[in-house]
Parts: C-alpha cells; structure tokens; sequence
C-alpha cells in the first residue's frame, strides 16, 4: 500500500474536509489504485520529453492592464455566511 | 554590532506590490485605500467557474526588476497553486510561482563599511497578495475577525536572496538599495507604512570558521528600516545566547514586536506547512520571448547606484548631498533640470535638501506634482545672484512660490518685494534711525559694538526688510565713523 488511511486523514484535514471512517477506506483505497496506475506509467521512457503540466500547447492570453467593472459592496458580501455591514465576519483569527 | 566568536547568516524574503492598474488575474482595480470590499469580483474572490487571465503590465514589471537585478529571465515559467486554508485567503489557495519563477540567479552589490559586497538574489517570483483581515479591539479578546477583499490578487514580487548578509546593517543597507531599485523603475511605491514592501528574514548564527549553517528562524514583520535593524539584532544575539548556553535553535516562525522590541516564537500556529503546490491548470505556462525582453531592457532608467557615481563625479557634491538626492529618481530629476538652468551644483543642492524637501514635507505632495517647477527654482537662484531680492527674502517667500507655484520674478516685481540696492534710499533710512536713536549712538561711541545690530534690525525694519544688508551695515559703519571724527 503506497497510501495509508493515515495519509488520506491528514489530506483530508489540510483540505478541511469531514470523512466518514467508511469514506477513508474508499479514498485510501481510490488513491492507492491511483498510484499504482502512475507507476505503471513510469516505466515509459520519458527522458527525452519535457514534463508536461498541461494538456494544450498554446502560448498563455495575456490581458492588458485595465480596470474594468468589480463588485458592488453589497455584491461582495451578499453570499456571506456571515457579515457586519460591509465587512465578511469570520471567526477570531489570532495572529500573535 | 560586534558578535565576538560568532556571525550571523542572513536570507531576505521581500515582497513588493506592483504598480500595476488593475489586479494580477482580473480587471478590478488596485488603488488604496478604497471602500472595503469594493475592488472584488468573481475571480479574485475565487467565485465557482471564474476563470484567471494574467495582467501583462505585471509580467513586464517582473522582467524588468529581474533586468534590474542582473537575473536570468526564464523563457517559460509556471504558475502553481500555493494550497491552504486562512480567512484572508478567498480561494483556498494562492497563485505563486514554485519551481520555475519568472527570474533566477540575480545579484545587488550593496556598500557596506567593509566596501561593496555582492548579494546574490536566488529568485523573483510573480505572485498574487492576500485580502486584508481587520480585528476589532484587542486581538486577544476579539471575538470575530472581519475581512476586506480589495487587496486581494493584487500584483507581488517575491524578491529572495541567498544567506549571503551578515549583519543587520548590511540588511537594511540591501533593502534601501531593493527599494530604490523598485521606485526608479516605477513598478512599486516604495511606500513601506501602507504595506507596499513587506520584509521576512530567515536567520541563523554560526562560529566564526564553520561551513555549516546553524539552524535558522523565520523572522516577520519587519516592515520598516529601524525595525529590521532592531529584530535582526535581538534574534541574532538570542540564537548566540543559547548556543553559549549549549541550548538549541528550534526552527520556528517568530514575529517581532516593535514595542517591547523582541521576538516571540509563533507557537499554536506552528503546524508544519505543507502547502502541495502544483501547476495551477487554470494557467498555462507563461512564455517570454527575446524580443519582449529586450523591449524591456530598453525602459531601464540609470538606475541609483550609478546616478549616484555621476554625481559624485559630474557635479562635485559631498557624498551626503547625493545619497539624498538619489534616493528618489523624481527628486534626482528635479536637481537635475534645475542645474541645468542655474549651473551651480551645490547651491542649488542645498535649496533643495533643505527649502524643497522641507515644503514637500509640510504640504505632503508627491514630487511630480508640485506647481513649482525646476525653472522658477533656478529663477530664484538667479534673483538672489543678481542682488534683485537677498537670500532671506527668498526663503521667507518661498513657501508661497512653492504652494502656488508663481514665477518667482513676476512675484518680487509684481508685489515691489525687490532689494533696495540704491544708496540714496537706504541712507535715508539710516538718518532717519540714527536720529531717533541717539542714546543708542552715544553707547556705540563709547565702544559698544554690539549696538551695531540693533540699528541694522531698524533700518531692515524701516525698509521692510527690503534693503540689501550689506549696504545698510556699511552705511551706518560709515555714517557713524564720519559722527565720530
């Protein structure tokens, strides 16, 4: 096993994600599968390629520098689960 | 700063907003100090589906800082997902730059006491900055935390330097230098209060002689010159402390705090970081060609240092004068044009170092939108050269040439305020002193001297302060001398 449900509990936490003990055992085992297929992926010989982080070979649109229409205030926070006028209100965040 | 047997191991991590318009990945605007949460839109505020389009003017600024900072220029690039999870941070994840940055291998030479010694930059990366969190009250108590999104996905640089500083000088010495850089390329304000450059360290301490690195802390919040100064200091002799003591270095975030000046370790928070960067899909590769980057190299100003030498050279003036003149392009410029109107360096240095810079200060107006240009400034230096108005007259009246920005000459003519430099007037004036004055006459003949300034102080006053004083002293010198024989 190259994936322990130790490893998908940590995941799962960095990501903030609640799982279900029964979810765990599925996922360890998803990504396990998954990892298994890369390694058989790896024995392709790649040295001669550059990695690949994308599907499409086109050069990036770049935009100009301009400012166009934002939000309104009351757009920004309307879909806030919480708010104090225009502000979006989370928990206490302790810096120090 | 002395550290007897040891030495500090100093890595610097600044991150500079970009003077761009509009933000990194969408069209909403940069400016600050607006509303909250009205420079916001689906993409910066990572709404479902909203997809980011990078902002051009951005990629050029990173070319040209990492020019400016003799770096290679990656041909291509990527943009990866820096992922976790803080309330400033709208998607859940930051847009940076991981193994392939915009620039590499840079360097800055910075002076020091020891001379110029060489700062190798690692790397330059392009990235986009948090939203801003706002406390309410004391932290400690707060019960909520609110959050403003408008600097969210705004332009950063992330300028990072190889351990090679030794000394919380040599620091600060590197970050004026960055600064300065930054402002006369004009991609950053420069301004440190609004956050404009925000400063991490990552220091160690070793015995002098070792190769080996000590174990470093992450330093924060060193956000102005004297603080950076101050916090690299205490961190350094706190890490010496405790290896004397035979303890150990833990490696940790600390934060400075600029009141009790010491550093704290950032524990609760101290949850190791593991960000899973990958190649943000939404962001295909970004590709620099030669032709860009040359278009670059062409807008690169005579960047400070080496203004700084012509100078020195051209112009002659102390290495004080021109440290402050070349620390802000705009006001280099402005020295500049003047000299090149009134073609005395020094003069005109002094004006500006003290007249200028002082009623820049008071009226808090950016250089390059002051009404008083660099020729009403020679104007004025030639009115005083020429005897037309003293050196008095004109700093007393200046404050107004400056704040309504008026020619100066068409003001002393227009408000009679020129020297009196015809005799015939000013003796009249000093009869008429004289006379009324005649206790005062009496004690200068019986060898007062001092007296001599009472009576020049009443001419000025009886001409308005426009009489030439050297004429009025040699007057009453000689209209008293004639008394006396």
């Amino acid at each position: 096993m190259k994936i322990t449900e130790e490893t998908v509990r940590y995941v799962a936490h960095l990501s903030r994600i609640e799982l279900s003990e029964e979810e765990i055992r599925e996922f360890t085992y998803q990504l396990d599968a998954i990892l298994k297929y890369m390694d058989q992926l790896k024995e392709v010989k790649t040295s001669h390629l550059e990695p690949t982080s994308h599907a499409i070979g086109m050069k990036p649109l770049l935009r100009e520098d301009k400012v166009e229409g934002s939000f309104s205030q009351e757009e920004s926070v309307m879909n806030a689960p919480e708010r104090k006028g225009p502000f979006f209100k989370v928990p206490p965040v302790i810096e120090v | 700063m002395d550290y007897g047997d040891f030495e500090a191991v100093i890595g610097l991590e600044v991150h500079a907003q970009l003077l761009t318009e509009s933000k990194l990945f969408c069209s909403c605007s940069t400016k600050f100090g607006a509303e909250p949460n009205v420079h916001t839109c689906p993409v910066c505020m990572g709404l479902p589906g909203a997809l980011p389009v990078l902002n051009r003017k951005a990629v050029e600024y990173a070319i040209k800082l990492g020019l400016a900072l003799n770096c290679t220029i990656n041909k291509r690039s990527v943009f990866a997902r820096k992922n976790y999870y803080y309330p400033d941070l709208p998607k859940g994840y930051q847009i940076s730059q991981y193994e392939e940055p915009i620039c590499k291998d840079g360097y800055v030479e910075v002076d020091t006491e020891g001379g110029k010694k060489r700062i190798r930059i690692r790397r330059i990366h392009l990235e986009e900055d948090a939203g801003k969190l706002i406390h309410e009250g004391e932290i400690e108590k707060s019960s909520y935390t609110l959050v403003d999104f408008n600097r969210a996905s705004i332009p950063l640089v992330e300028i990072v330097t190889e351990p090679d500083i030794s000394s919380p000088k040599e620091a600060v010495a590197y970050l004026k230098l960055l600064r300065s850089i930054l402002i006369y390329l004009e991609i950053c304000d420069g301004n440190m209060e609004e956050g404009s450059i925000r400063c991490d360290a990552n220091v160690s301490v070793r015995r002098k002689g070792d190769t080996k690195f000590g174990t470093r802390t992450e330093l924060k919040n060193l956000n102005s010159f004297r603080y950076m100064e101050k916090a690299l200091d205490y961190e350094i002799r706190r890490q010496i402390t405790l290896l004397e003591e035979e303890k150990e270095v833990i490696q940790e975030t600390r934060l400075f705090n600029p009141h009790e000046g010491v550093t704290y370790s950032m524990r609760g928070k101290e949850e190791a970081h593991d960000y899973r960067y990958f190649p943000d899909p939404d962001l295909l590769p970004l590709v620099i060609d030669d032709d860009w980057i040359e278009a670059v190299k062409r807008t690169i100003p005579e960047l400070p240092q080496k203004k700084a030498e012509r100078f020195l050279r051209d112009f002659g003036l102390p290495l004080y004068d021109v440290e402050i003149l070349c620390s802000d392009k705009k006001l280099a410029d402005y020295f500049e044009e003047t000299v090149r109107l009134y073609p005395e360096p020094k003069t005109v240095s002094n004006w500006i170092m003290t007249e200028l810079l002082r009623e820049l200060k008071e009226t808090n107006l950016p250089l390059d939108r002051i009404p008083f240009s660099p020729a009403m400034l020679a104007e004025l230096l030639l009115l005083v050269k020429e005897g037309k108005i003293s050196m008095k007259m004109a700093k007393d009246f200046f404050p107004q040439l400056f704040r309504r920005g008026v020619s100066p000459r068409k003001y002393v003519d227009e408000k009679g305020l020129s020297q009196i430099s015809d005799e015939s007037l000013i003796e009249e004036a000093v009869k008429k002193v004289l006379s009324a004055y005649p206790k005062e006459v009496e004690e200068y003949r019986k060898g007062k001297e001092k007296v001599l300034s009472f009576f020049v102080g009443q001419v000025m006053k009886e001409t308005k302060g426009r009489a030439n004083p050297k004429i009025v002293n040699e007057l009453i010198r000689e209209k008293l001398k004639r008394g006396l024989e």
